[in-house]
């Protein structure tokens, strides 16, 4: 994944102040109204006090377990409460500090709103000075360099640069005008030269940054569907073990065995899945920041993981797979014609060009043919600019004129009927288009040159990318307006499995929409209004920033960026999300095992010494066998917050291939790791005299 | 171990995996309308049936619907057998003059043959008539084992379907695996076993003067056509109280081949079954393995543990290379008896060719084990395979999420609903085991039937609760279970292992069935790979198997470790 966004205005994962904040709220998090949302973290607080109460009873009136034995276990079932907390404490806290940069954007702005809306000429800017917080949806302010736009909403006259760091944390300024797809204004941006009259979309308090604020705090976090679910199983394992536990009570009973509350609990605790119920809202929160770290804003948790469900990824062709303009490629000369000769017409034809492809031509006269840009101030030259009636272009220099532009066009130009073009000429004009380029004409006078491959060129590392997506069984398809003849060919050299050529927003929609009822999950990603009925019938529609309104409100996921390309990572964070979920609950389910050869063996060794065959690890005493799986229990859950917040590595490969991985790291390793862990903490606990 | 015994075990196992996908198959025709090689013999009686049922086979039941039939239908059978067990004394076919059955162990009797566990508190043989035997238990054998098999089939076409409301219609259901499979198939093993010598007679018993001049009373009776269906519907309630053992219900080697070819036929058969239904018998060769391979390690283990002998007897001079022969029969020596043991605790059978109280303590742990795993490998008929869909929605749940993919099985994603509903049945097992288990251990009215005290005393508890919930029916003996108490309470234990089970899986069953399928993809959880059938084995055994640890840690184990310690209790 790319760094670039990643690393801008962000906290690092460990940032002093957000530690400091977050040991503050995890003890604050102690109140058990805020642990109810957590069943499995909540048992285990109730657990701790109740402990507590036995430790303290066994302090006054020397009943029960030894003070320093139960009092060591209370105060270990405490820390596993703690740093469960202390998990999601931290989660939080880079999208607390990004809040409270983004709030102070949002201060109190005062805002110009016009009078007379409707006043179309300059002289009639007349406005009244009101507070942000008045602004009501259809008011028009005016908005003049150096501003604050006060609130959400769309230019209706004017042209502007805008700053957007605010928001994108990108300070180089946009071009916001009215009309069209980029006539969106943010609330909380800057104009920074020129002027512009919005009109107000949003209402206070509803504004697209409020929205975020909400979104990066998590003020508004709701469990996910996927969540619901796995905490559905956790509880249903909390439950499994509380049958266990409880019952083991009266089956000690009968093996004249007195096993006591505080190693019953203790035993509870290390069994129920308390690993993962302690991270698992610091997995999701961890997952929304990561989006956010890439600069993209999810409304939904639900949204984050349905990206990771991604069967279909549908990617406009410009600005994604290929770069946004076509570039020369190749200069191709006429039989008897010199190629020098072809690129130095070329060139010159192109110097007062100022598009993109113009520059592409000179670039690659000059590079790949050596051509000098020759100096032509002297001779006057007259700049015949493109035209969409003749789409020629070029200079007259003295009596030659030099003309470049579409192919019929230069013929009509140098007066050759079609039918004696030479053959070789023709060729080449149906080889670049059928390669999906555009071929351009050049001559001088009456005389035929050359041709100009103008190619659409595919991003390097895109087909990489896709072969990627399609070991991971994601299909990409490659929305086009162009005819389907340069449709699949430029489809074929990207390497996307489909195509759809001639793209209407509809035919997106109802391709979308047949992929859905296929059974499976759409993404994609657009900026204009027209986007907006298939992002929002996408399972998974990003937005961009510099989109419409329109489009900003049907998508679920907002690019601030605007970089219709991140639609993978989006994807692959959503993987990311889901799997380190799976992989930490499984590694928590697979510690059981030898959480119970540590403690069964102890619980009867009075009674049962051949039971002790059980003490695999061979752990010291039964006390510091049970305060060593206890600590282990609440070390484990500090030890795996670095990967809840950072997710498991993802690589981009099939489904069997991961969860062979997966398996072996966190099934096998889960498996191991305690046997380990319990043993050297037994041996740490014995030579410190704990037990 | 020997050689023999291996080859054994082998020709029968391999004989049920022979016989797995023909019978699978057959059965996937059976439920899904098509025409059998049966259905010109049947199909007229069929419709005989529905007609005067006024079923309308076409109509298709939602989840509520079909479970609620299979509810009155269970509650009209517990009434209809209650009053049979009660008033036996009244009814015809009683040559032996045996008195009513008493409210507390015909209430349990009746359960226990409505839910297919068979748990037998009473001794047939001298206590039950030739009716109550034909016309109560026996039929009762064969509709336990197709309410089973309807359920189970219910729940599979909730993964062949989408966007459906119906899972089809449970008089039509139970009809077919009556008429098509149960029926069909018992009366060729009952003629198989009357040849191997198995009595078939409605005369109630002989007298006979035994050398010594005793007189002696053989009981006899209309054995080989319960015993079929005992075994080929897993039910397990023997006609005689030694069941299996019983030289009249399990004469020779074959008719014990047979015997475990039978009780493991159709719940491997309808693993295959799944799959062909659901569109991919690869599938259901995927839980025929993980089903397979825990049964093969339980036989490993047991066969393993009964060879190695008891070291206190060959202390006392006895020659260990004989093995742990207590409580075997000769004729069929440790390795049947050990294949016997794990098969009929690996399904819902529960009958026995030897006493599980005299296996050493870890060759009983295994089957008790095994029933608290939730019956599931390959289980009882029918509830075994839709107690492995539970389990393989739960690794499902936990396998998919570790490849970056909200689960699904079989196309259809498992949300909450499912993982609720999934996981309120599996919590039946240690609620109804443990449970019942706990009170019994401290409750002296309880503790005043165990046969034996200190470990294997609590083993003798576990066992019976956990041969109740599981509906296996097993008993390990030792265990006077003909009380009010016990009477009672494994009673409520069976039909919470049945009903409490299955109501919350046909529930999920209907959630399911009204899911869209999605498109399997490269980024899909193969669920049909070896790795998918390790991942559910582990799961089985730690989400399904853990939990009871601590009380078998109390039980056989310690009783493992005394023995091997020397020390008797």
């Amino acid at each position: 994944m790319s760094r670039k966004s990643e690393s801008r205005h962000q906290l690092s994962l460990f940032d002093p102040a957000i530690m400091r904040t977050a040991a503050i709220d995890a003890v604050k998090k102690l109140s058990p109204h805020a642990l109810a949302a957590n069943p499995v973290i909540f048992v285990t607080e109730t657990v701790a006090a109740l402990v507590t109460f036995l430790w303290l009873r066994s302090l006054w009136l020397g009943r029960g377990d030894s003070p320093s034995f139960s009092g060591q276990i209370a105060l270990w079932l405490w820390f596993t409460v703690l740093f469960a907390n202390f998990a999601e404490a931290v989660a939080e806290g880079r999208g607390k500090a990004r809040a409270a940069t983004l709030r102070a954007s949002r201060s109190d702005t005062l805002a110009k709103r016009l009078v007379d809306p409707e006043g179309r000429s300059h002289l009639d800017r007349v406005y009244s000075t009101v507070s942000a917080r008045q602004l009501r949806v259809g008011d028009v302010v005016l908005v003049e360099a150096g501003d604050l736009i006060p609130s959400d909403g769309d230019i209706i006259d004017g042209m502007a640069s805008v700053n957007e760091s605010a928001i994108t944390g990108e300070s180089a300024p946009v071009i916001r005008e009215a009309g069209g797809d980029r006539c969106a204004v943010t609330g909380g941006t800057t104009v920074l030269s020129d002027w512009i009259k919005v009109r107000i979309s949003a209402q206070p308090g509803n504004t697209f940054i409020d929205r975020m604020i909400a979104l990066v705090e998590g003020a508004e976090r709701q469990k996910t569907p996927n969540e619901l679910a796995l905490s559905v199983l956790l509880v249903g394992l909390t439950l499994m073990f509380l049958i266990a536990v409880v019952t083991l009570w009266s089956f000690a009973t009968y093996s004249h065995t007195t096993v006591s509350v505080t190693v019953l609990v203790s035993l509870l605790v290390t069994l129920i899945p308390t690993t993962i119920g302690g991270l698992l809202s610091a997995i999701g929160i961890a997952g929304m920041d990561r989006l956010v770290r890439f600069n993209v804003l999810a409304t939904s948790g639900r949204a984050v993981e349905a990206a990771g469900d991604v069967d279909t990824l549908l990617l406009d062709k410009t600005g994604t797979i290929t770069f946004g303009n076509r570039m020369a490629s190749e200069f191709i000369a006429l039989p008897g014609v010199e190629l020098r000769k072809l690129a130095e017409v070329a060139l010159i034809s192109s110097l007062a060009d100022e598009t993109p492809e113009g520059r592409s031509i000179i670039a690659l006269a000059k590079t790949d043919y050596g051509i000098a840009e020759p100096d032509l101030t002297a001779k006057s030259p007259v700049v015949i600019p493109f035209a969409a009636q003749t789409r020629l272009s070029g200079i007259d220099i003295g009596e030659s004129r030099l003309r470049k532009g579409a192919v019929d066009s230069v013929l009509k130009f140098v007066g050759l009927p079609a039918d004696q073009v030479a053959p070789e000429f023709r060729q080449s004009v149906d080889r670049i288009s059928r390669m999906g380029g555009t071929p351009l004409a050049v001559a001088v006078d009456h005389s035929l040159l050359g041709l100009i491959y103008l190619k659409d060129v595919v991003k390097p590392g895109i087909k990489e990318r896709f072969a990627a997506l399609r070991a991971m069984g994601i299909k990409t398809v490659m929305i086009t307006g162009d005819n389907p003849l340069t449709a699949a060919a430029i489809a074929t050299e990207a390497g996307v499995d489909d195509f759809l050529a001639e793209a209407t927003p509809e035919d997106k929609l109802n391709f979308i929409r047949k992929e859905q009822t296929g059974g499976r999950l759409v993404a994609m990603c657009g900026d204009g209004t027209n986007d907006a009925p298939a992002l929002a019938q996408a399972d998974v529609g990003v937005a961009m920033q510099t989109g419409t309104q329109a489009a900003r409100e049907a998508g679920n996921m907002v690019d601030l960026d605007s970089d219709p390309t991140k639609l993978i990572e989006v994807v692959e964070i959503g993987k990311q999300l889901l799997m380190t979920r799976g992989s930490l609950t499984t590694f928590s389910i697979a510690n059981d095992v030898a959480k119970y050869f540590a403690i069964l063996p102890a619980l009867f060794l009075a009674t049962y010494p051949e039971l002790g065959a059980l003490n695999v690890m061979r752990l010291s005493s039964p006390q510091s066998a049970i305060l060593s799986a206890v600590i282990f229990n609440a070390v484990i859950i500090v030890l795996l917050i670095p990967l809840a917040l950072s997710g498991v590595s993802y690589r981009p490969v099939g489904a069997a291939a991961l969860l062979r991985r997966n398996l072996l790291i966190y099934g096998l390793g889960g498996l191991i790791a305690p046997f380990v862990g319990i043993k050297v903490i037994d041996l740490v606990v014995t030579a410190l005299h704990l037990s | 171990m020997t050689l023999v015994g291996w080859l054994q075990i082998g020709l029968i196992l391999g004989l049920v995996a022979l016989t797995a996908r023909p019978l699978g198959l057959y059965m996937a025709r059976v439920f899904s309308g098509e025409r059998t090689l049966l259905s010109p013999l049947l199909g007229s009686t069929e419709r005989i049936f529905y007609w005067l049922a006024g079923v309308e086979p076409d109509h298709e039941q939602g989840w509520l619907a079909y479970t609620s039939s299979m509810l009155v239908f269970s509650a009209t059978g517990f009434a209809s057998l209650y009053a049979i067990l009660r008033l036996q004394a009244y009814l015809p076919f009683n040559p032996r003059h045996f008195a009513n059955i008493p409210p507390d162990l015909a209430f349990n009797t009746a359960i226990s043959f409505l839910t297919n566990t068979n748990w037998q508190a009473y001794s047939g043989e001298t206590s039950m008539s030739n009716f109550t035997q034909m016309a109560g238990l026996t039929v009762h054998n064969f509709l336990s084992a197709a309410t089973g098999v309807a359920l189970a089939i219910a729940v599979t076409r909730a993964f062949a379907r989408h966007n459906a409301a119906t899972l089809g219609n449970f008089w039509v259901d139970i009809t077919r695996a009556t008429l098509y499979v149960f029926l069909p198939f018992s009366l060729l093993i009952a003629v198989t076993f009357i040849a191997t010598g198995v009595p078939q007679t409605l005369a109630g018993s002989v007298d006979a003067v035994t050398l010594e001049g005793a007189r002696q009373v053989i009981a006899l009776g209309p054995v080989a056509s319960q015993e079929a269906i005992k075994q080929f519907g897993t039910n397990g309630g023997g006609f005689f109280n030694a069941n299996a053992a019983h030289p009249f219900e399990n004469p020779n080697a074959l008719a014990n081949l047979l015997q475990i070819w039978a009780l493991l036929a159709v719940p491997f058969g309808l693993l295959v079954t799944f799959g062909k239904m659901v569109g991919s018998e690869k599938q259901g060769w995927a839980l025929f393995k993980i089903a397979g391979l825990v049964l093969v390690g339980a036989v490993v283990i047991v066969y393993a543990a009964e060879s190695f002998g008891n070291p206190l007897l060959t202390h006392l001079g006895l020659d260990p290379s004989g093995g742990n022969m207590e409580g075997k029969e000769t004729r069929f020596g440790i390795a049947l008896s050990s294949l016997y043991a794990v098969a009929t605790t690996a399904t819902s059978c529960g009958g026995v060719n030897a006493m599980m109280d005299s296996f050493a303590p870890l060759g009983g742990l295994v089957p008790m084990f095994l029933m608290q795993l939730g019956l599931i490998t390959p289980g009882g008929v029918g509830s075994g395979l839709y107690g492995l869909i539970v389990f393989a929605i739960i690794t499902v749940f936990i396998g998919g999420l570790m490849v970056g993919r909200t689960p699904e099985f079989l196309g259809k994603k498992i949300e909450s609903r499912e993982v609720k509903l999934a996981i309120l049945a599996v919590l039946i097992l240690p609620l109804a085991i443990l449970g019942f288990s706990a009170v019994a251990a401290v409750l002296p009215s309880a503790l005043a039937s165990l046969g034996n005290n200190g470990p294997h005393g609590l083993s003798e508890i576990l066992y019976a609760y956990t041969s109740a919930a599981g509906n296996n029916g097993s008993a390990f003996a030792g265990l006077n279970a003909n009380t009010p108490w016990w009477n009672v309470t494994t009673g409520i234990a069976m039909v919470l292992g049945r009903f409490g089970y299955v109501v919350p899986v046909m529930a999920m069953a209907g959630s399911i069935a009204a899911k869209k399928k999605v498109q399997a993809s490269l980024g899909t959880l193969p669920t049909d790979g070896g790795l998918f059938v390790g991942l559910m084995i582990g799961v089985i055994l730690i989400v399904g198997g853990l939990q009871f640890l601590p009380a078998l840690a109390l039980g056989p184990m310690v009783e493992h470790f005394l023995m091997l310690a020397g020390k008797t209790f």
